[in-house]
């Protein structure tokens, strides 16, 4: 056991060994673990939100089918009511019309009556003056008078 | 080696226990040229892999080798998060070097030492000396405890500035009386001596009677067949101990080299 200067030399070959670890090779290695340790990470930390947010959507993808099975069943029921109501409708419109209609060929027929009825008024009563015309030019004769009548009782 | 003929058992340890030391009898100036270099070469590959590996680093998708290597990486900073919670950016790639570079010099103590020892005296000659375990000499442990040793004062000194850190020395652990400023102080520096003796006396330790216990191995080959047989099997039996060994070592050196320097953060 002898100490010489071999010990000196070993201590530089040592200290310029751990220079060149501490400055060459710690450095780079770790950042290199640190950035790959950040990646990983990152990619877990994505995945994660990713995951939230898949079931989010999923949530949201629930909300807005059972939303929109009900707006289709309003719509559908909707749909029923308008179409029983619009039937309805059609046939009160309908029987209206067919009232209106019949009122008016009523009133038409009646109008119509009136009419003739005057008309014929008219008429007999022309037909009076000139049954009394005639009576008044000529004698009175019953045969002709009786015919007269026969004529005026088929002219009424 | 063995079949040589004049060796006995204790040339037989000390020929293999011996450093190719430059120049020879230089006392303090002396090298041991085969622990440095050996250290060098080691560091030189498993650097120059990291190295490699680093540039080649993405962020991405990464392949096998910088899956490996960050692996190392991330077990280290943990065990450093866990045990030290100052800032300094440095503290984790000491720990990494200490880590990585005692595991592989440890790890040279798998080289099959015979076998080693034929090559280098194929190369060298016959006399020719090269230890392979830079580990297991003691001028290695101690550049690396007595590094940390003054990273440690270093850093007390930083964080508590030369004021606190003469103060802590005074005043910490019995209490802040006039009177327990010298057992305070006396504890401090034996504290501060224990923690590099121990640090570097522990790892030398166990790679020498690692090595010791190999050697003892070896000898069995020198009787019979059969010793050879049997030392190769107790060689393989303590190799495979000593994975566990060279790893624990290495870890508790950087733990404790962790410890030390997270304690010289602390204010007391």
């Amino acid at each position: 056991m002898n100490i010489n200067l071999t010990m000196l030399m070993q201590a530089a070959v040592f200290v310029a060994l751990i220079i060149f670890c501490a400055k060459l090779i710690w450095p780079p290695l770790m950042r290199a673990i640190e950035a790959r340790q950040k990646e990983i990470a990152d990619g877990l930390a994505a995945a994660e939100q990713g995951k939230k947010d898949l079931s989010a959507a999923e949530k949201r993808i629930e909300e807005m089918l059972l939303k929109a099975r009900t707006q289709a069943q309003d719509i559908v029921s909707q749909g029923e009511r308008q179409k029983v109501e619009s039937v309805e409708k059609g046939r009160t419109e309908a029987r209206e019309e067919a009232a209106r209609i019949v009122a008016a060929a009523r009133a038409e027929v009646e109008q119509e009556f009136s009419r003739a009825k005057e008309k014929l008024r008219d008429q007999v009563a022309e037909l009076a003056v000139a049954g009394a015309a005639k009576i008044l030019e000529r004698e009175v004769d019953p045969k002709t008078h009786a015919a007269l009548l026969t004529a005026l009782k088929q002219q009424l | 080696m063995t079949t040589e003929s004049g060796l006995t058992p204790s040339s037989y340890m000390q020929h293999h226990l011996t450093h190719l030391a430059q120049p020879e009898h230089g006392g303090f100036w002396t090298v041991h040229v085969d622990t440095l270099l050996t250290t060098i070469v080691v560091a030189f590959l498993v650097f120059g892999f990291l190295w490699l590996v680093t540039r080649a680093a993405t962020a991405g998708v990464p392949s096998k080798r910088q899956a490996l290597v960050e692996m190392l990486l991330s077990a280290i900073n943990n065990q450093v998060k866990e045990i030290y919670h100052g800032k300094s950016p440095w503290v984790a790639p000491i720990a990494m070097t200490a880590f990585v570079l005692v595991f592989f010099l440890n790890c040279m103590d798998f080289l099959p030492i015979d076998v080693m020892a034929k090559g280098v005296s194929t190369v060298g000659g016959e006399h020719a000396a090269w230890r392979f375990v830079p580990t297991a000499d003691v001028n290695t442990t101690f550049a690396l405890a007595l590094s940390v040793f003054l990273m440690m004062i270093y850093y007390s000194i930083k964080v508590k500035g030369i004021g606190g850190w003469i103060h802590e020395l005074f005043n910490a652990p019995f209490g802040a009386h006039f009177l327990l400023w010298i057992p305070n102080f006396l504890m401090n520096i034996v504290e501060y001596l224990s923690k590099p003796l121990s640090h570097s006396l522990r790892l030398y330790g166990n790679m020498y009677a690692g090595e010791l216990i190999f050697l003892l191995l070896g000898m069995w080959a020198a009787n019979s067949w059969l010793g050879v047989t049997l030392g190769g099997l107790l060689d393989l039996g303590w190799a495979i101990f000593h994975i566990l060994i060279v790893t624990l070592q290495a870890y508790i050196f950087m733990m404790l080299t962790v410890v030390y320097l997270s304690m010289a953060h602390e204010h007391h």
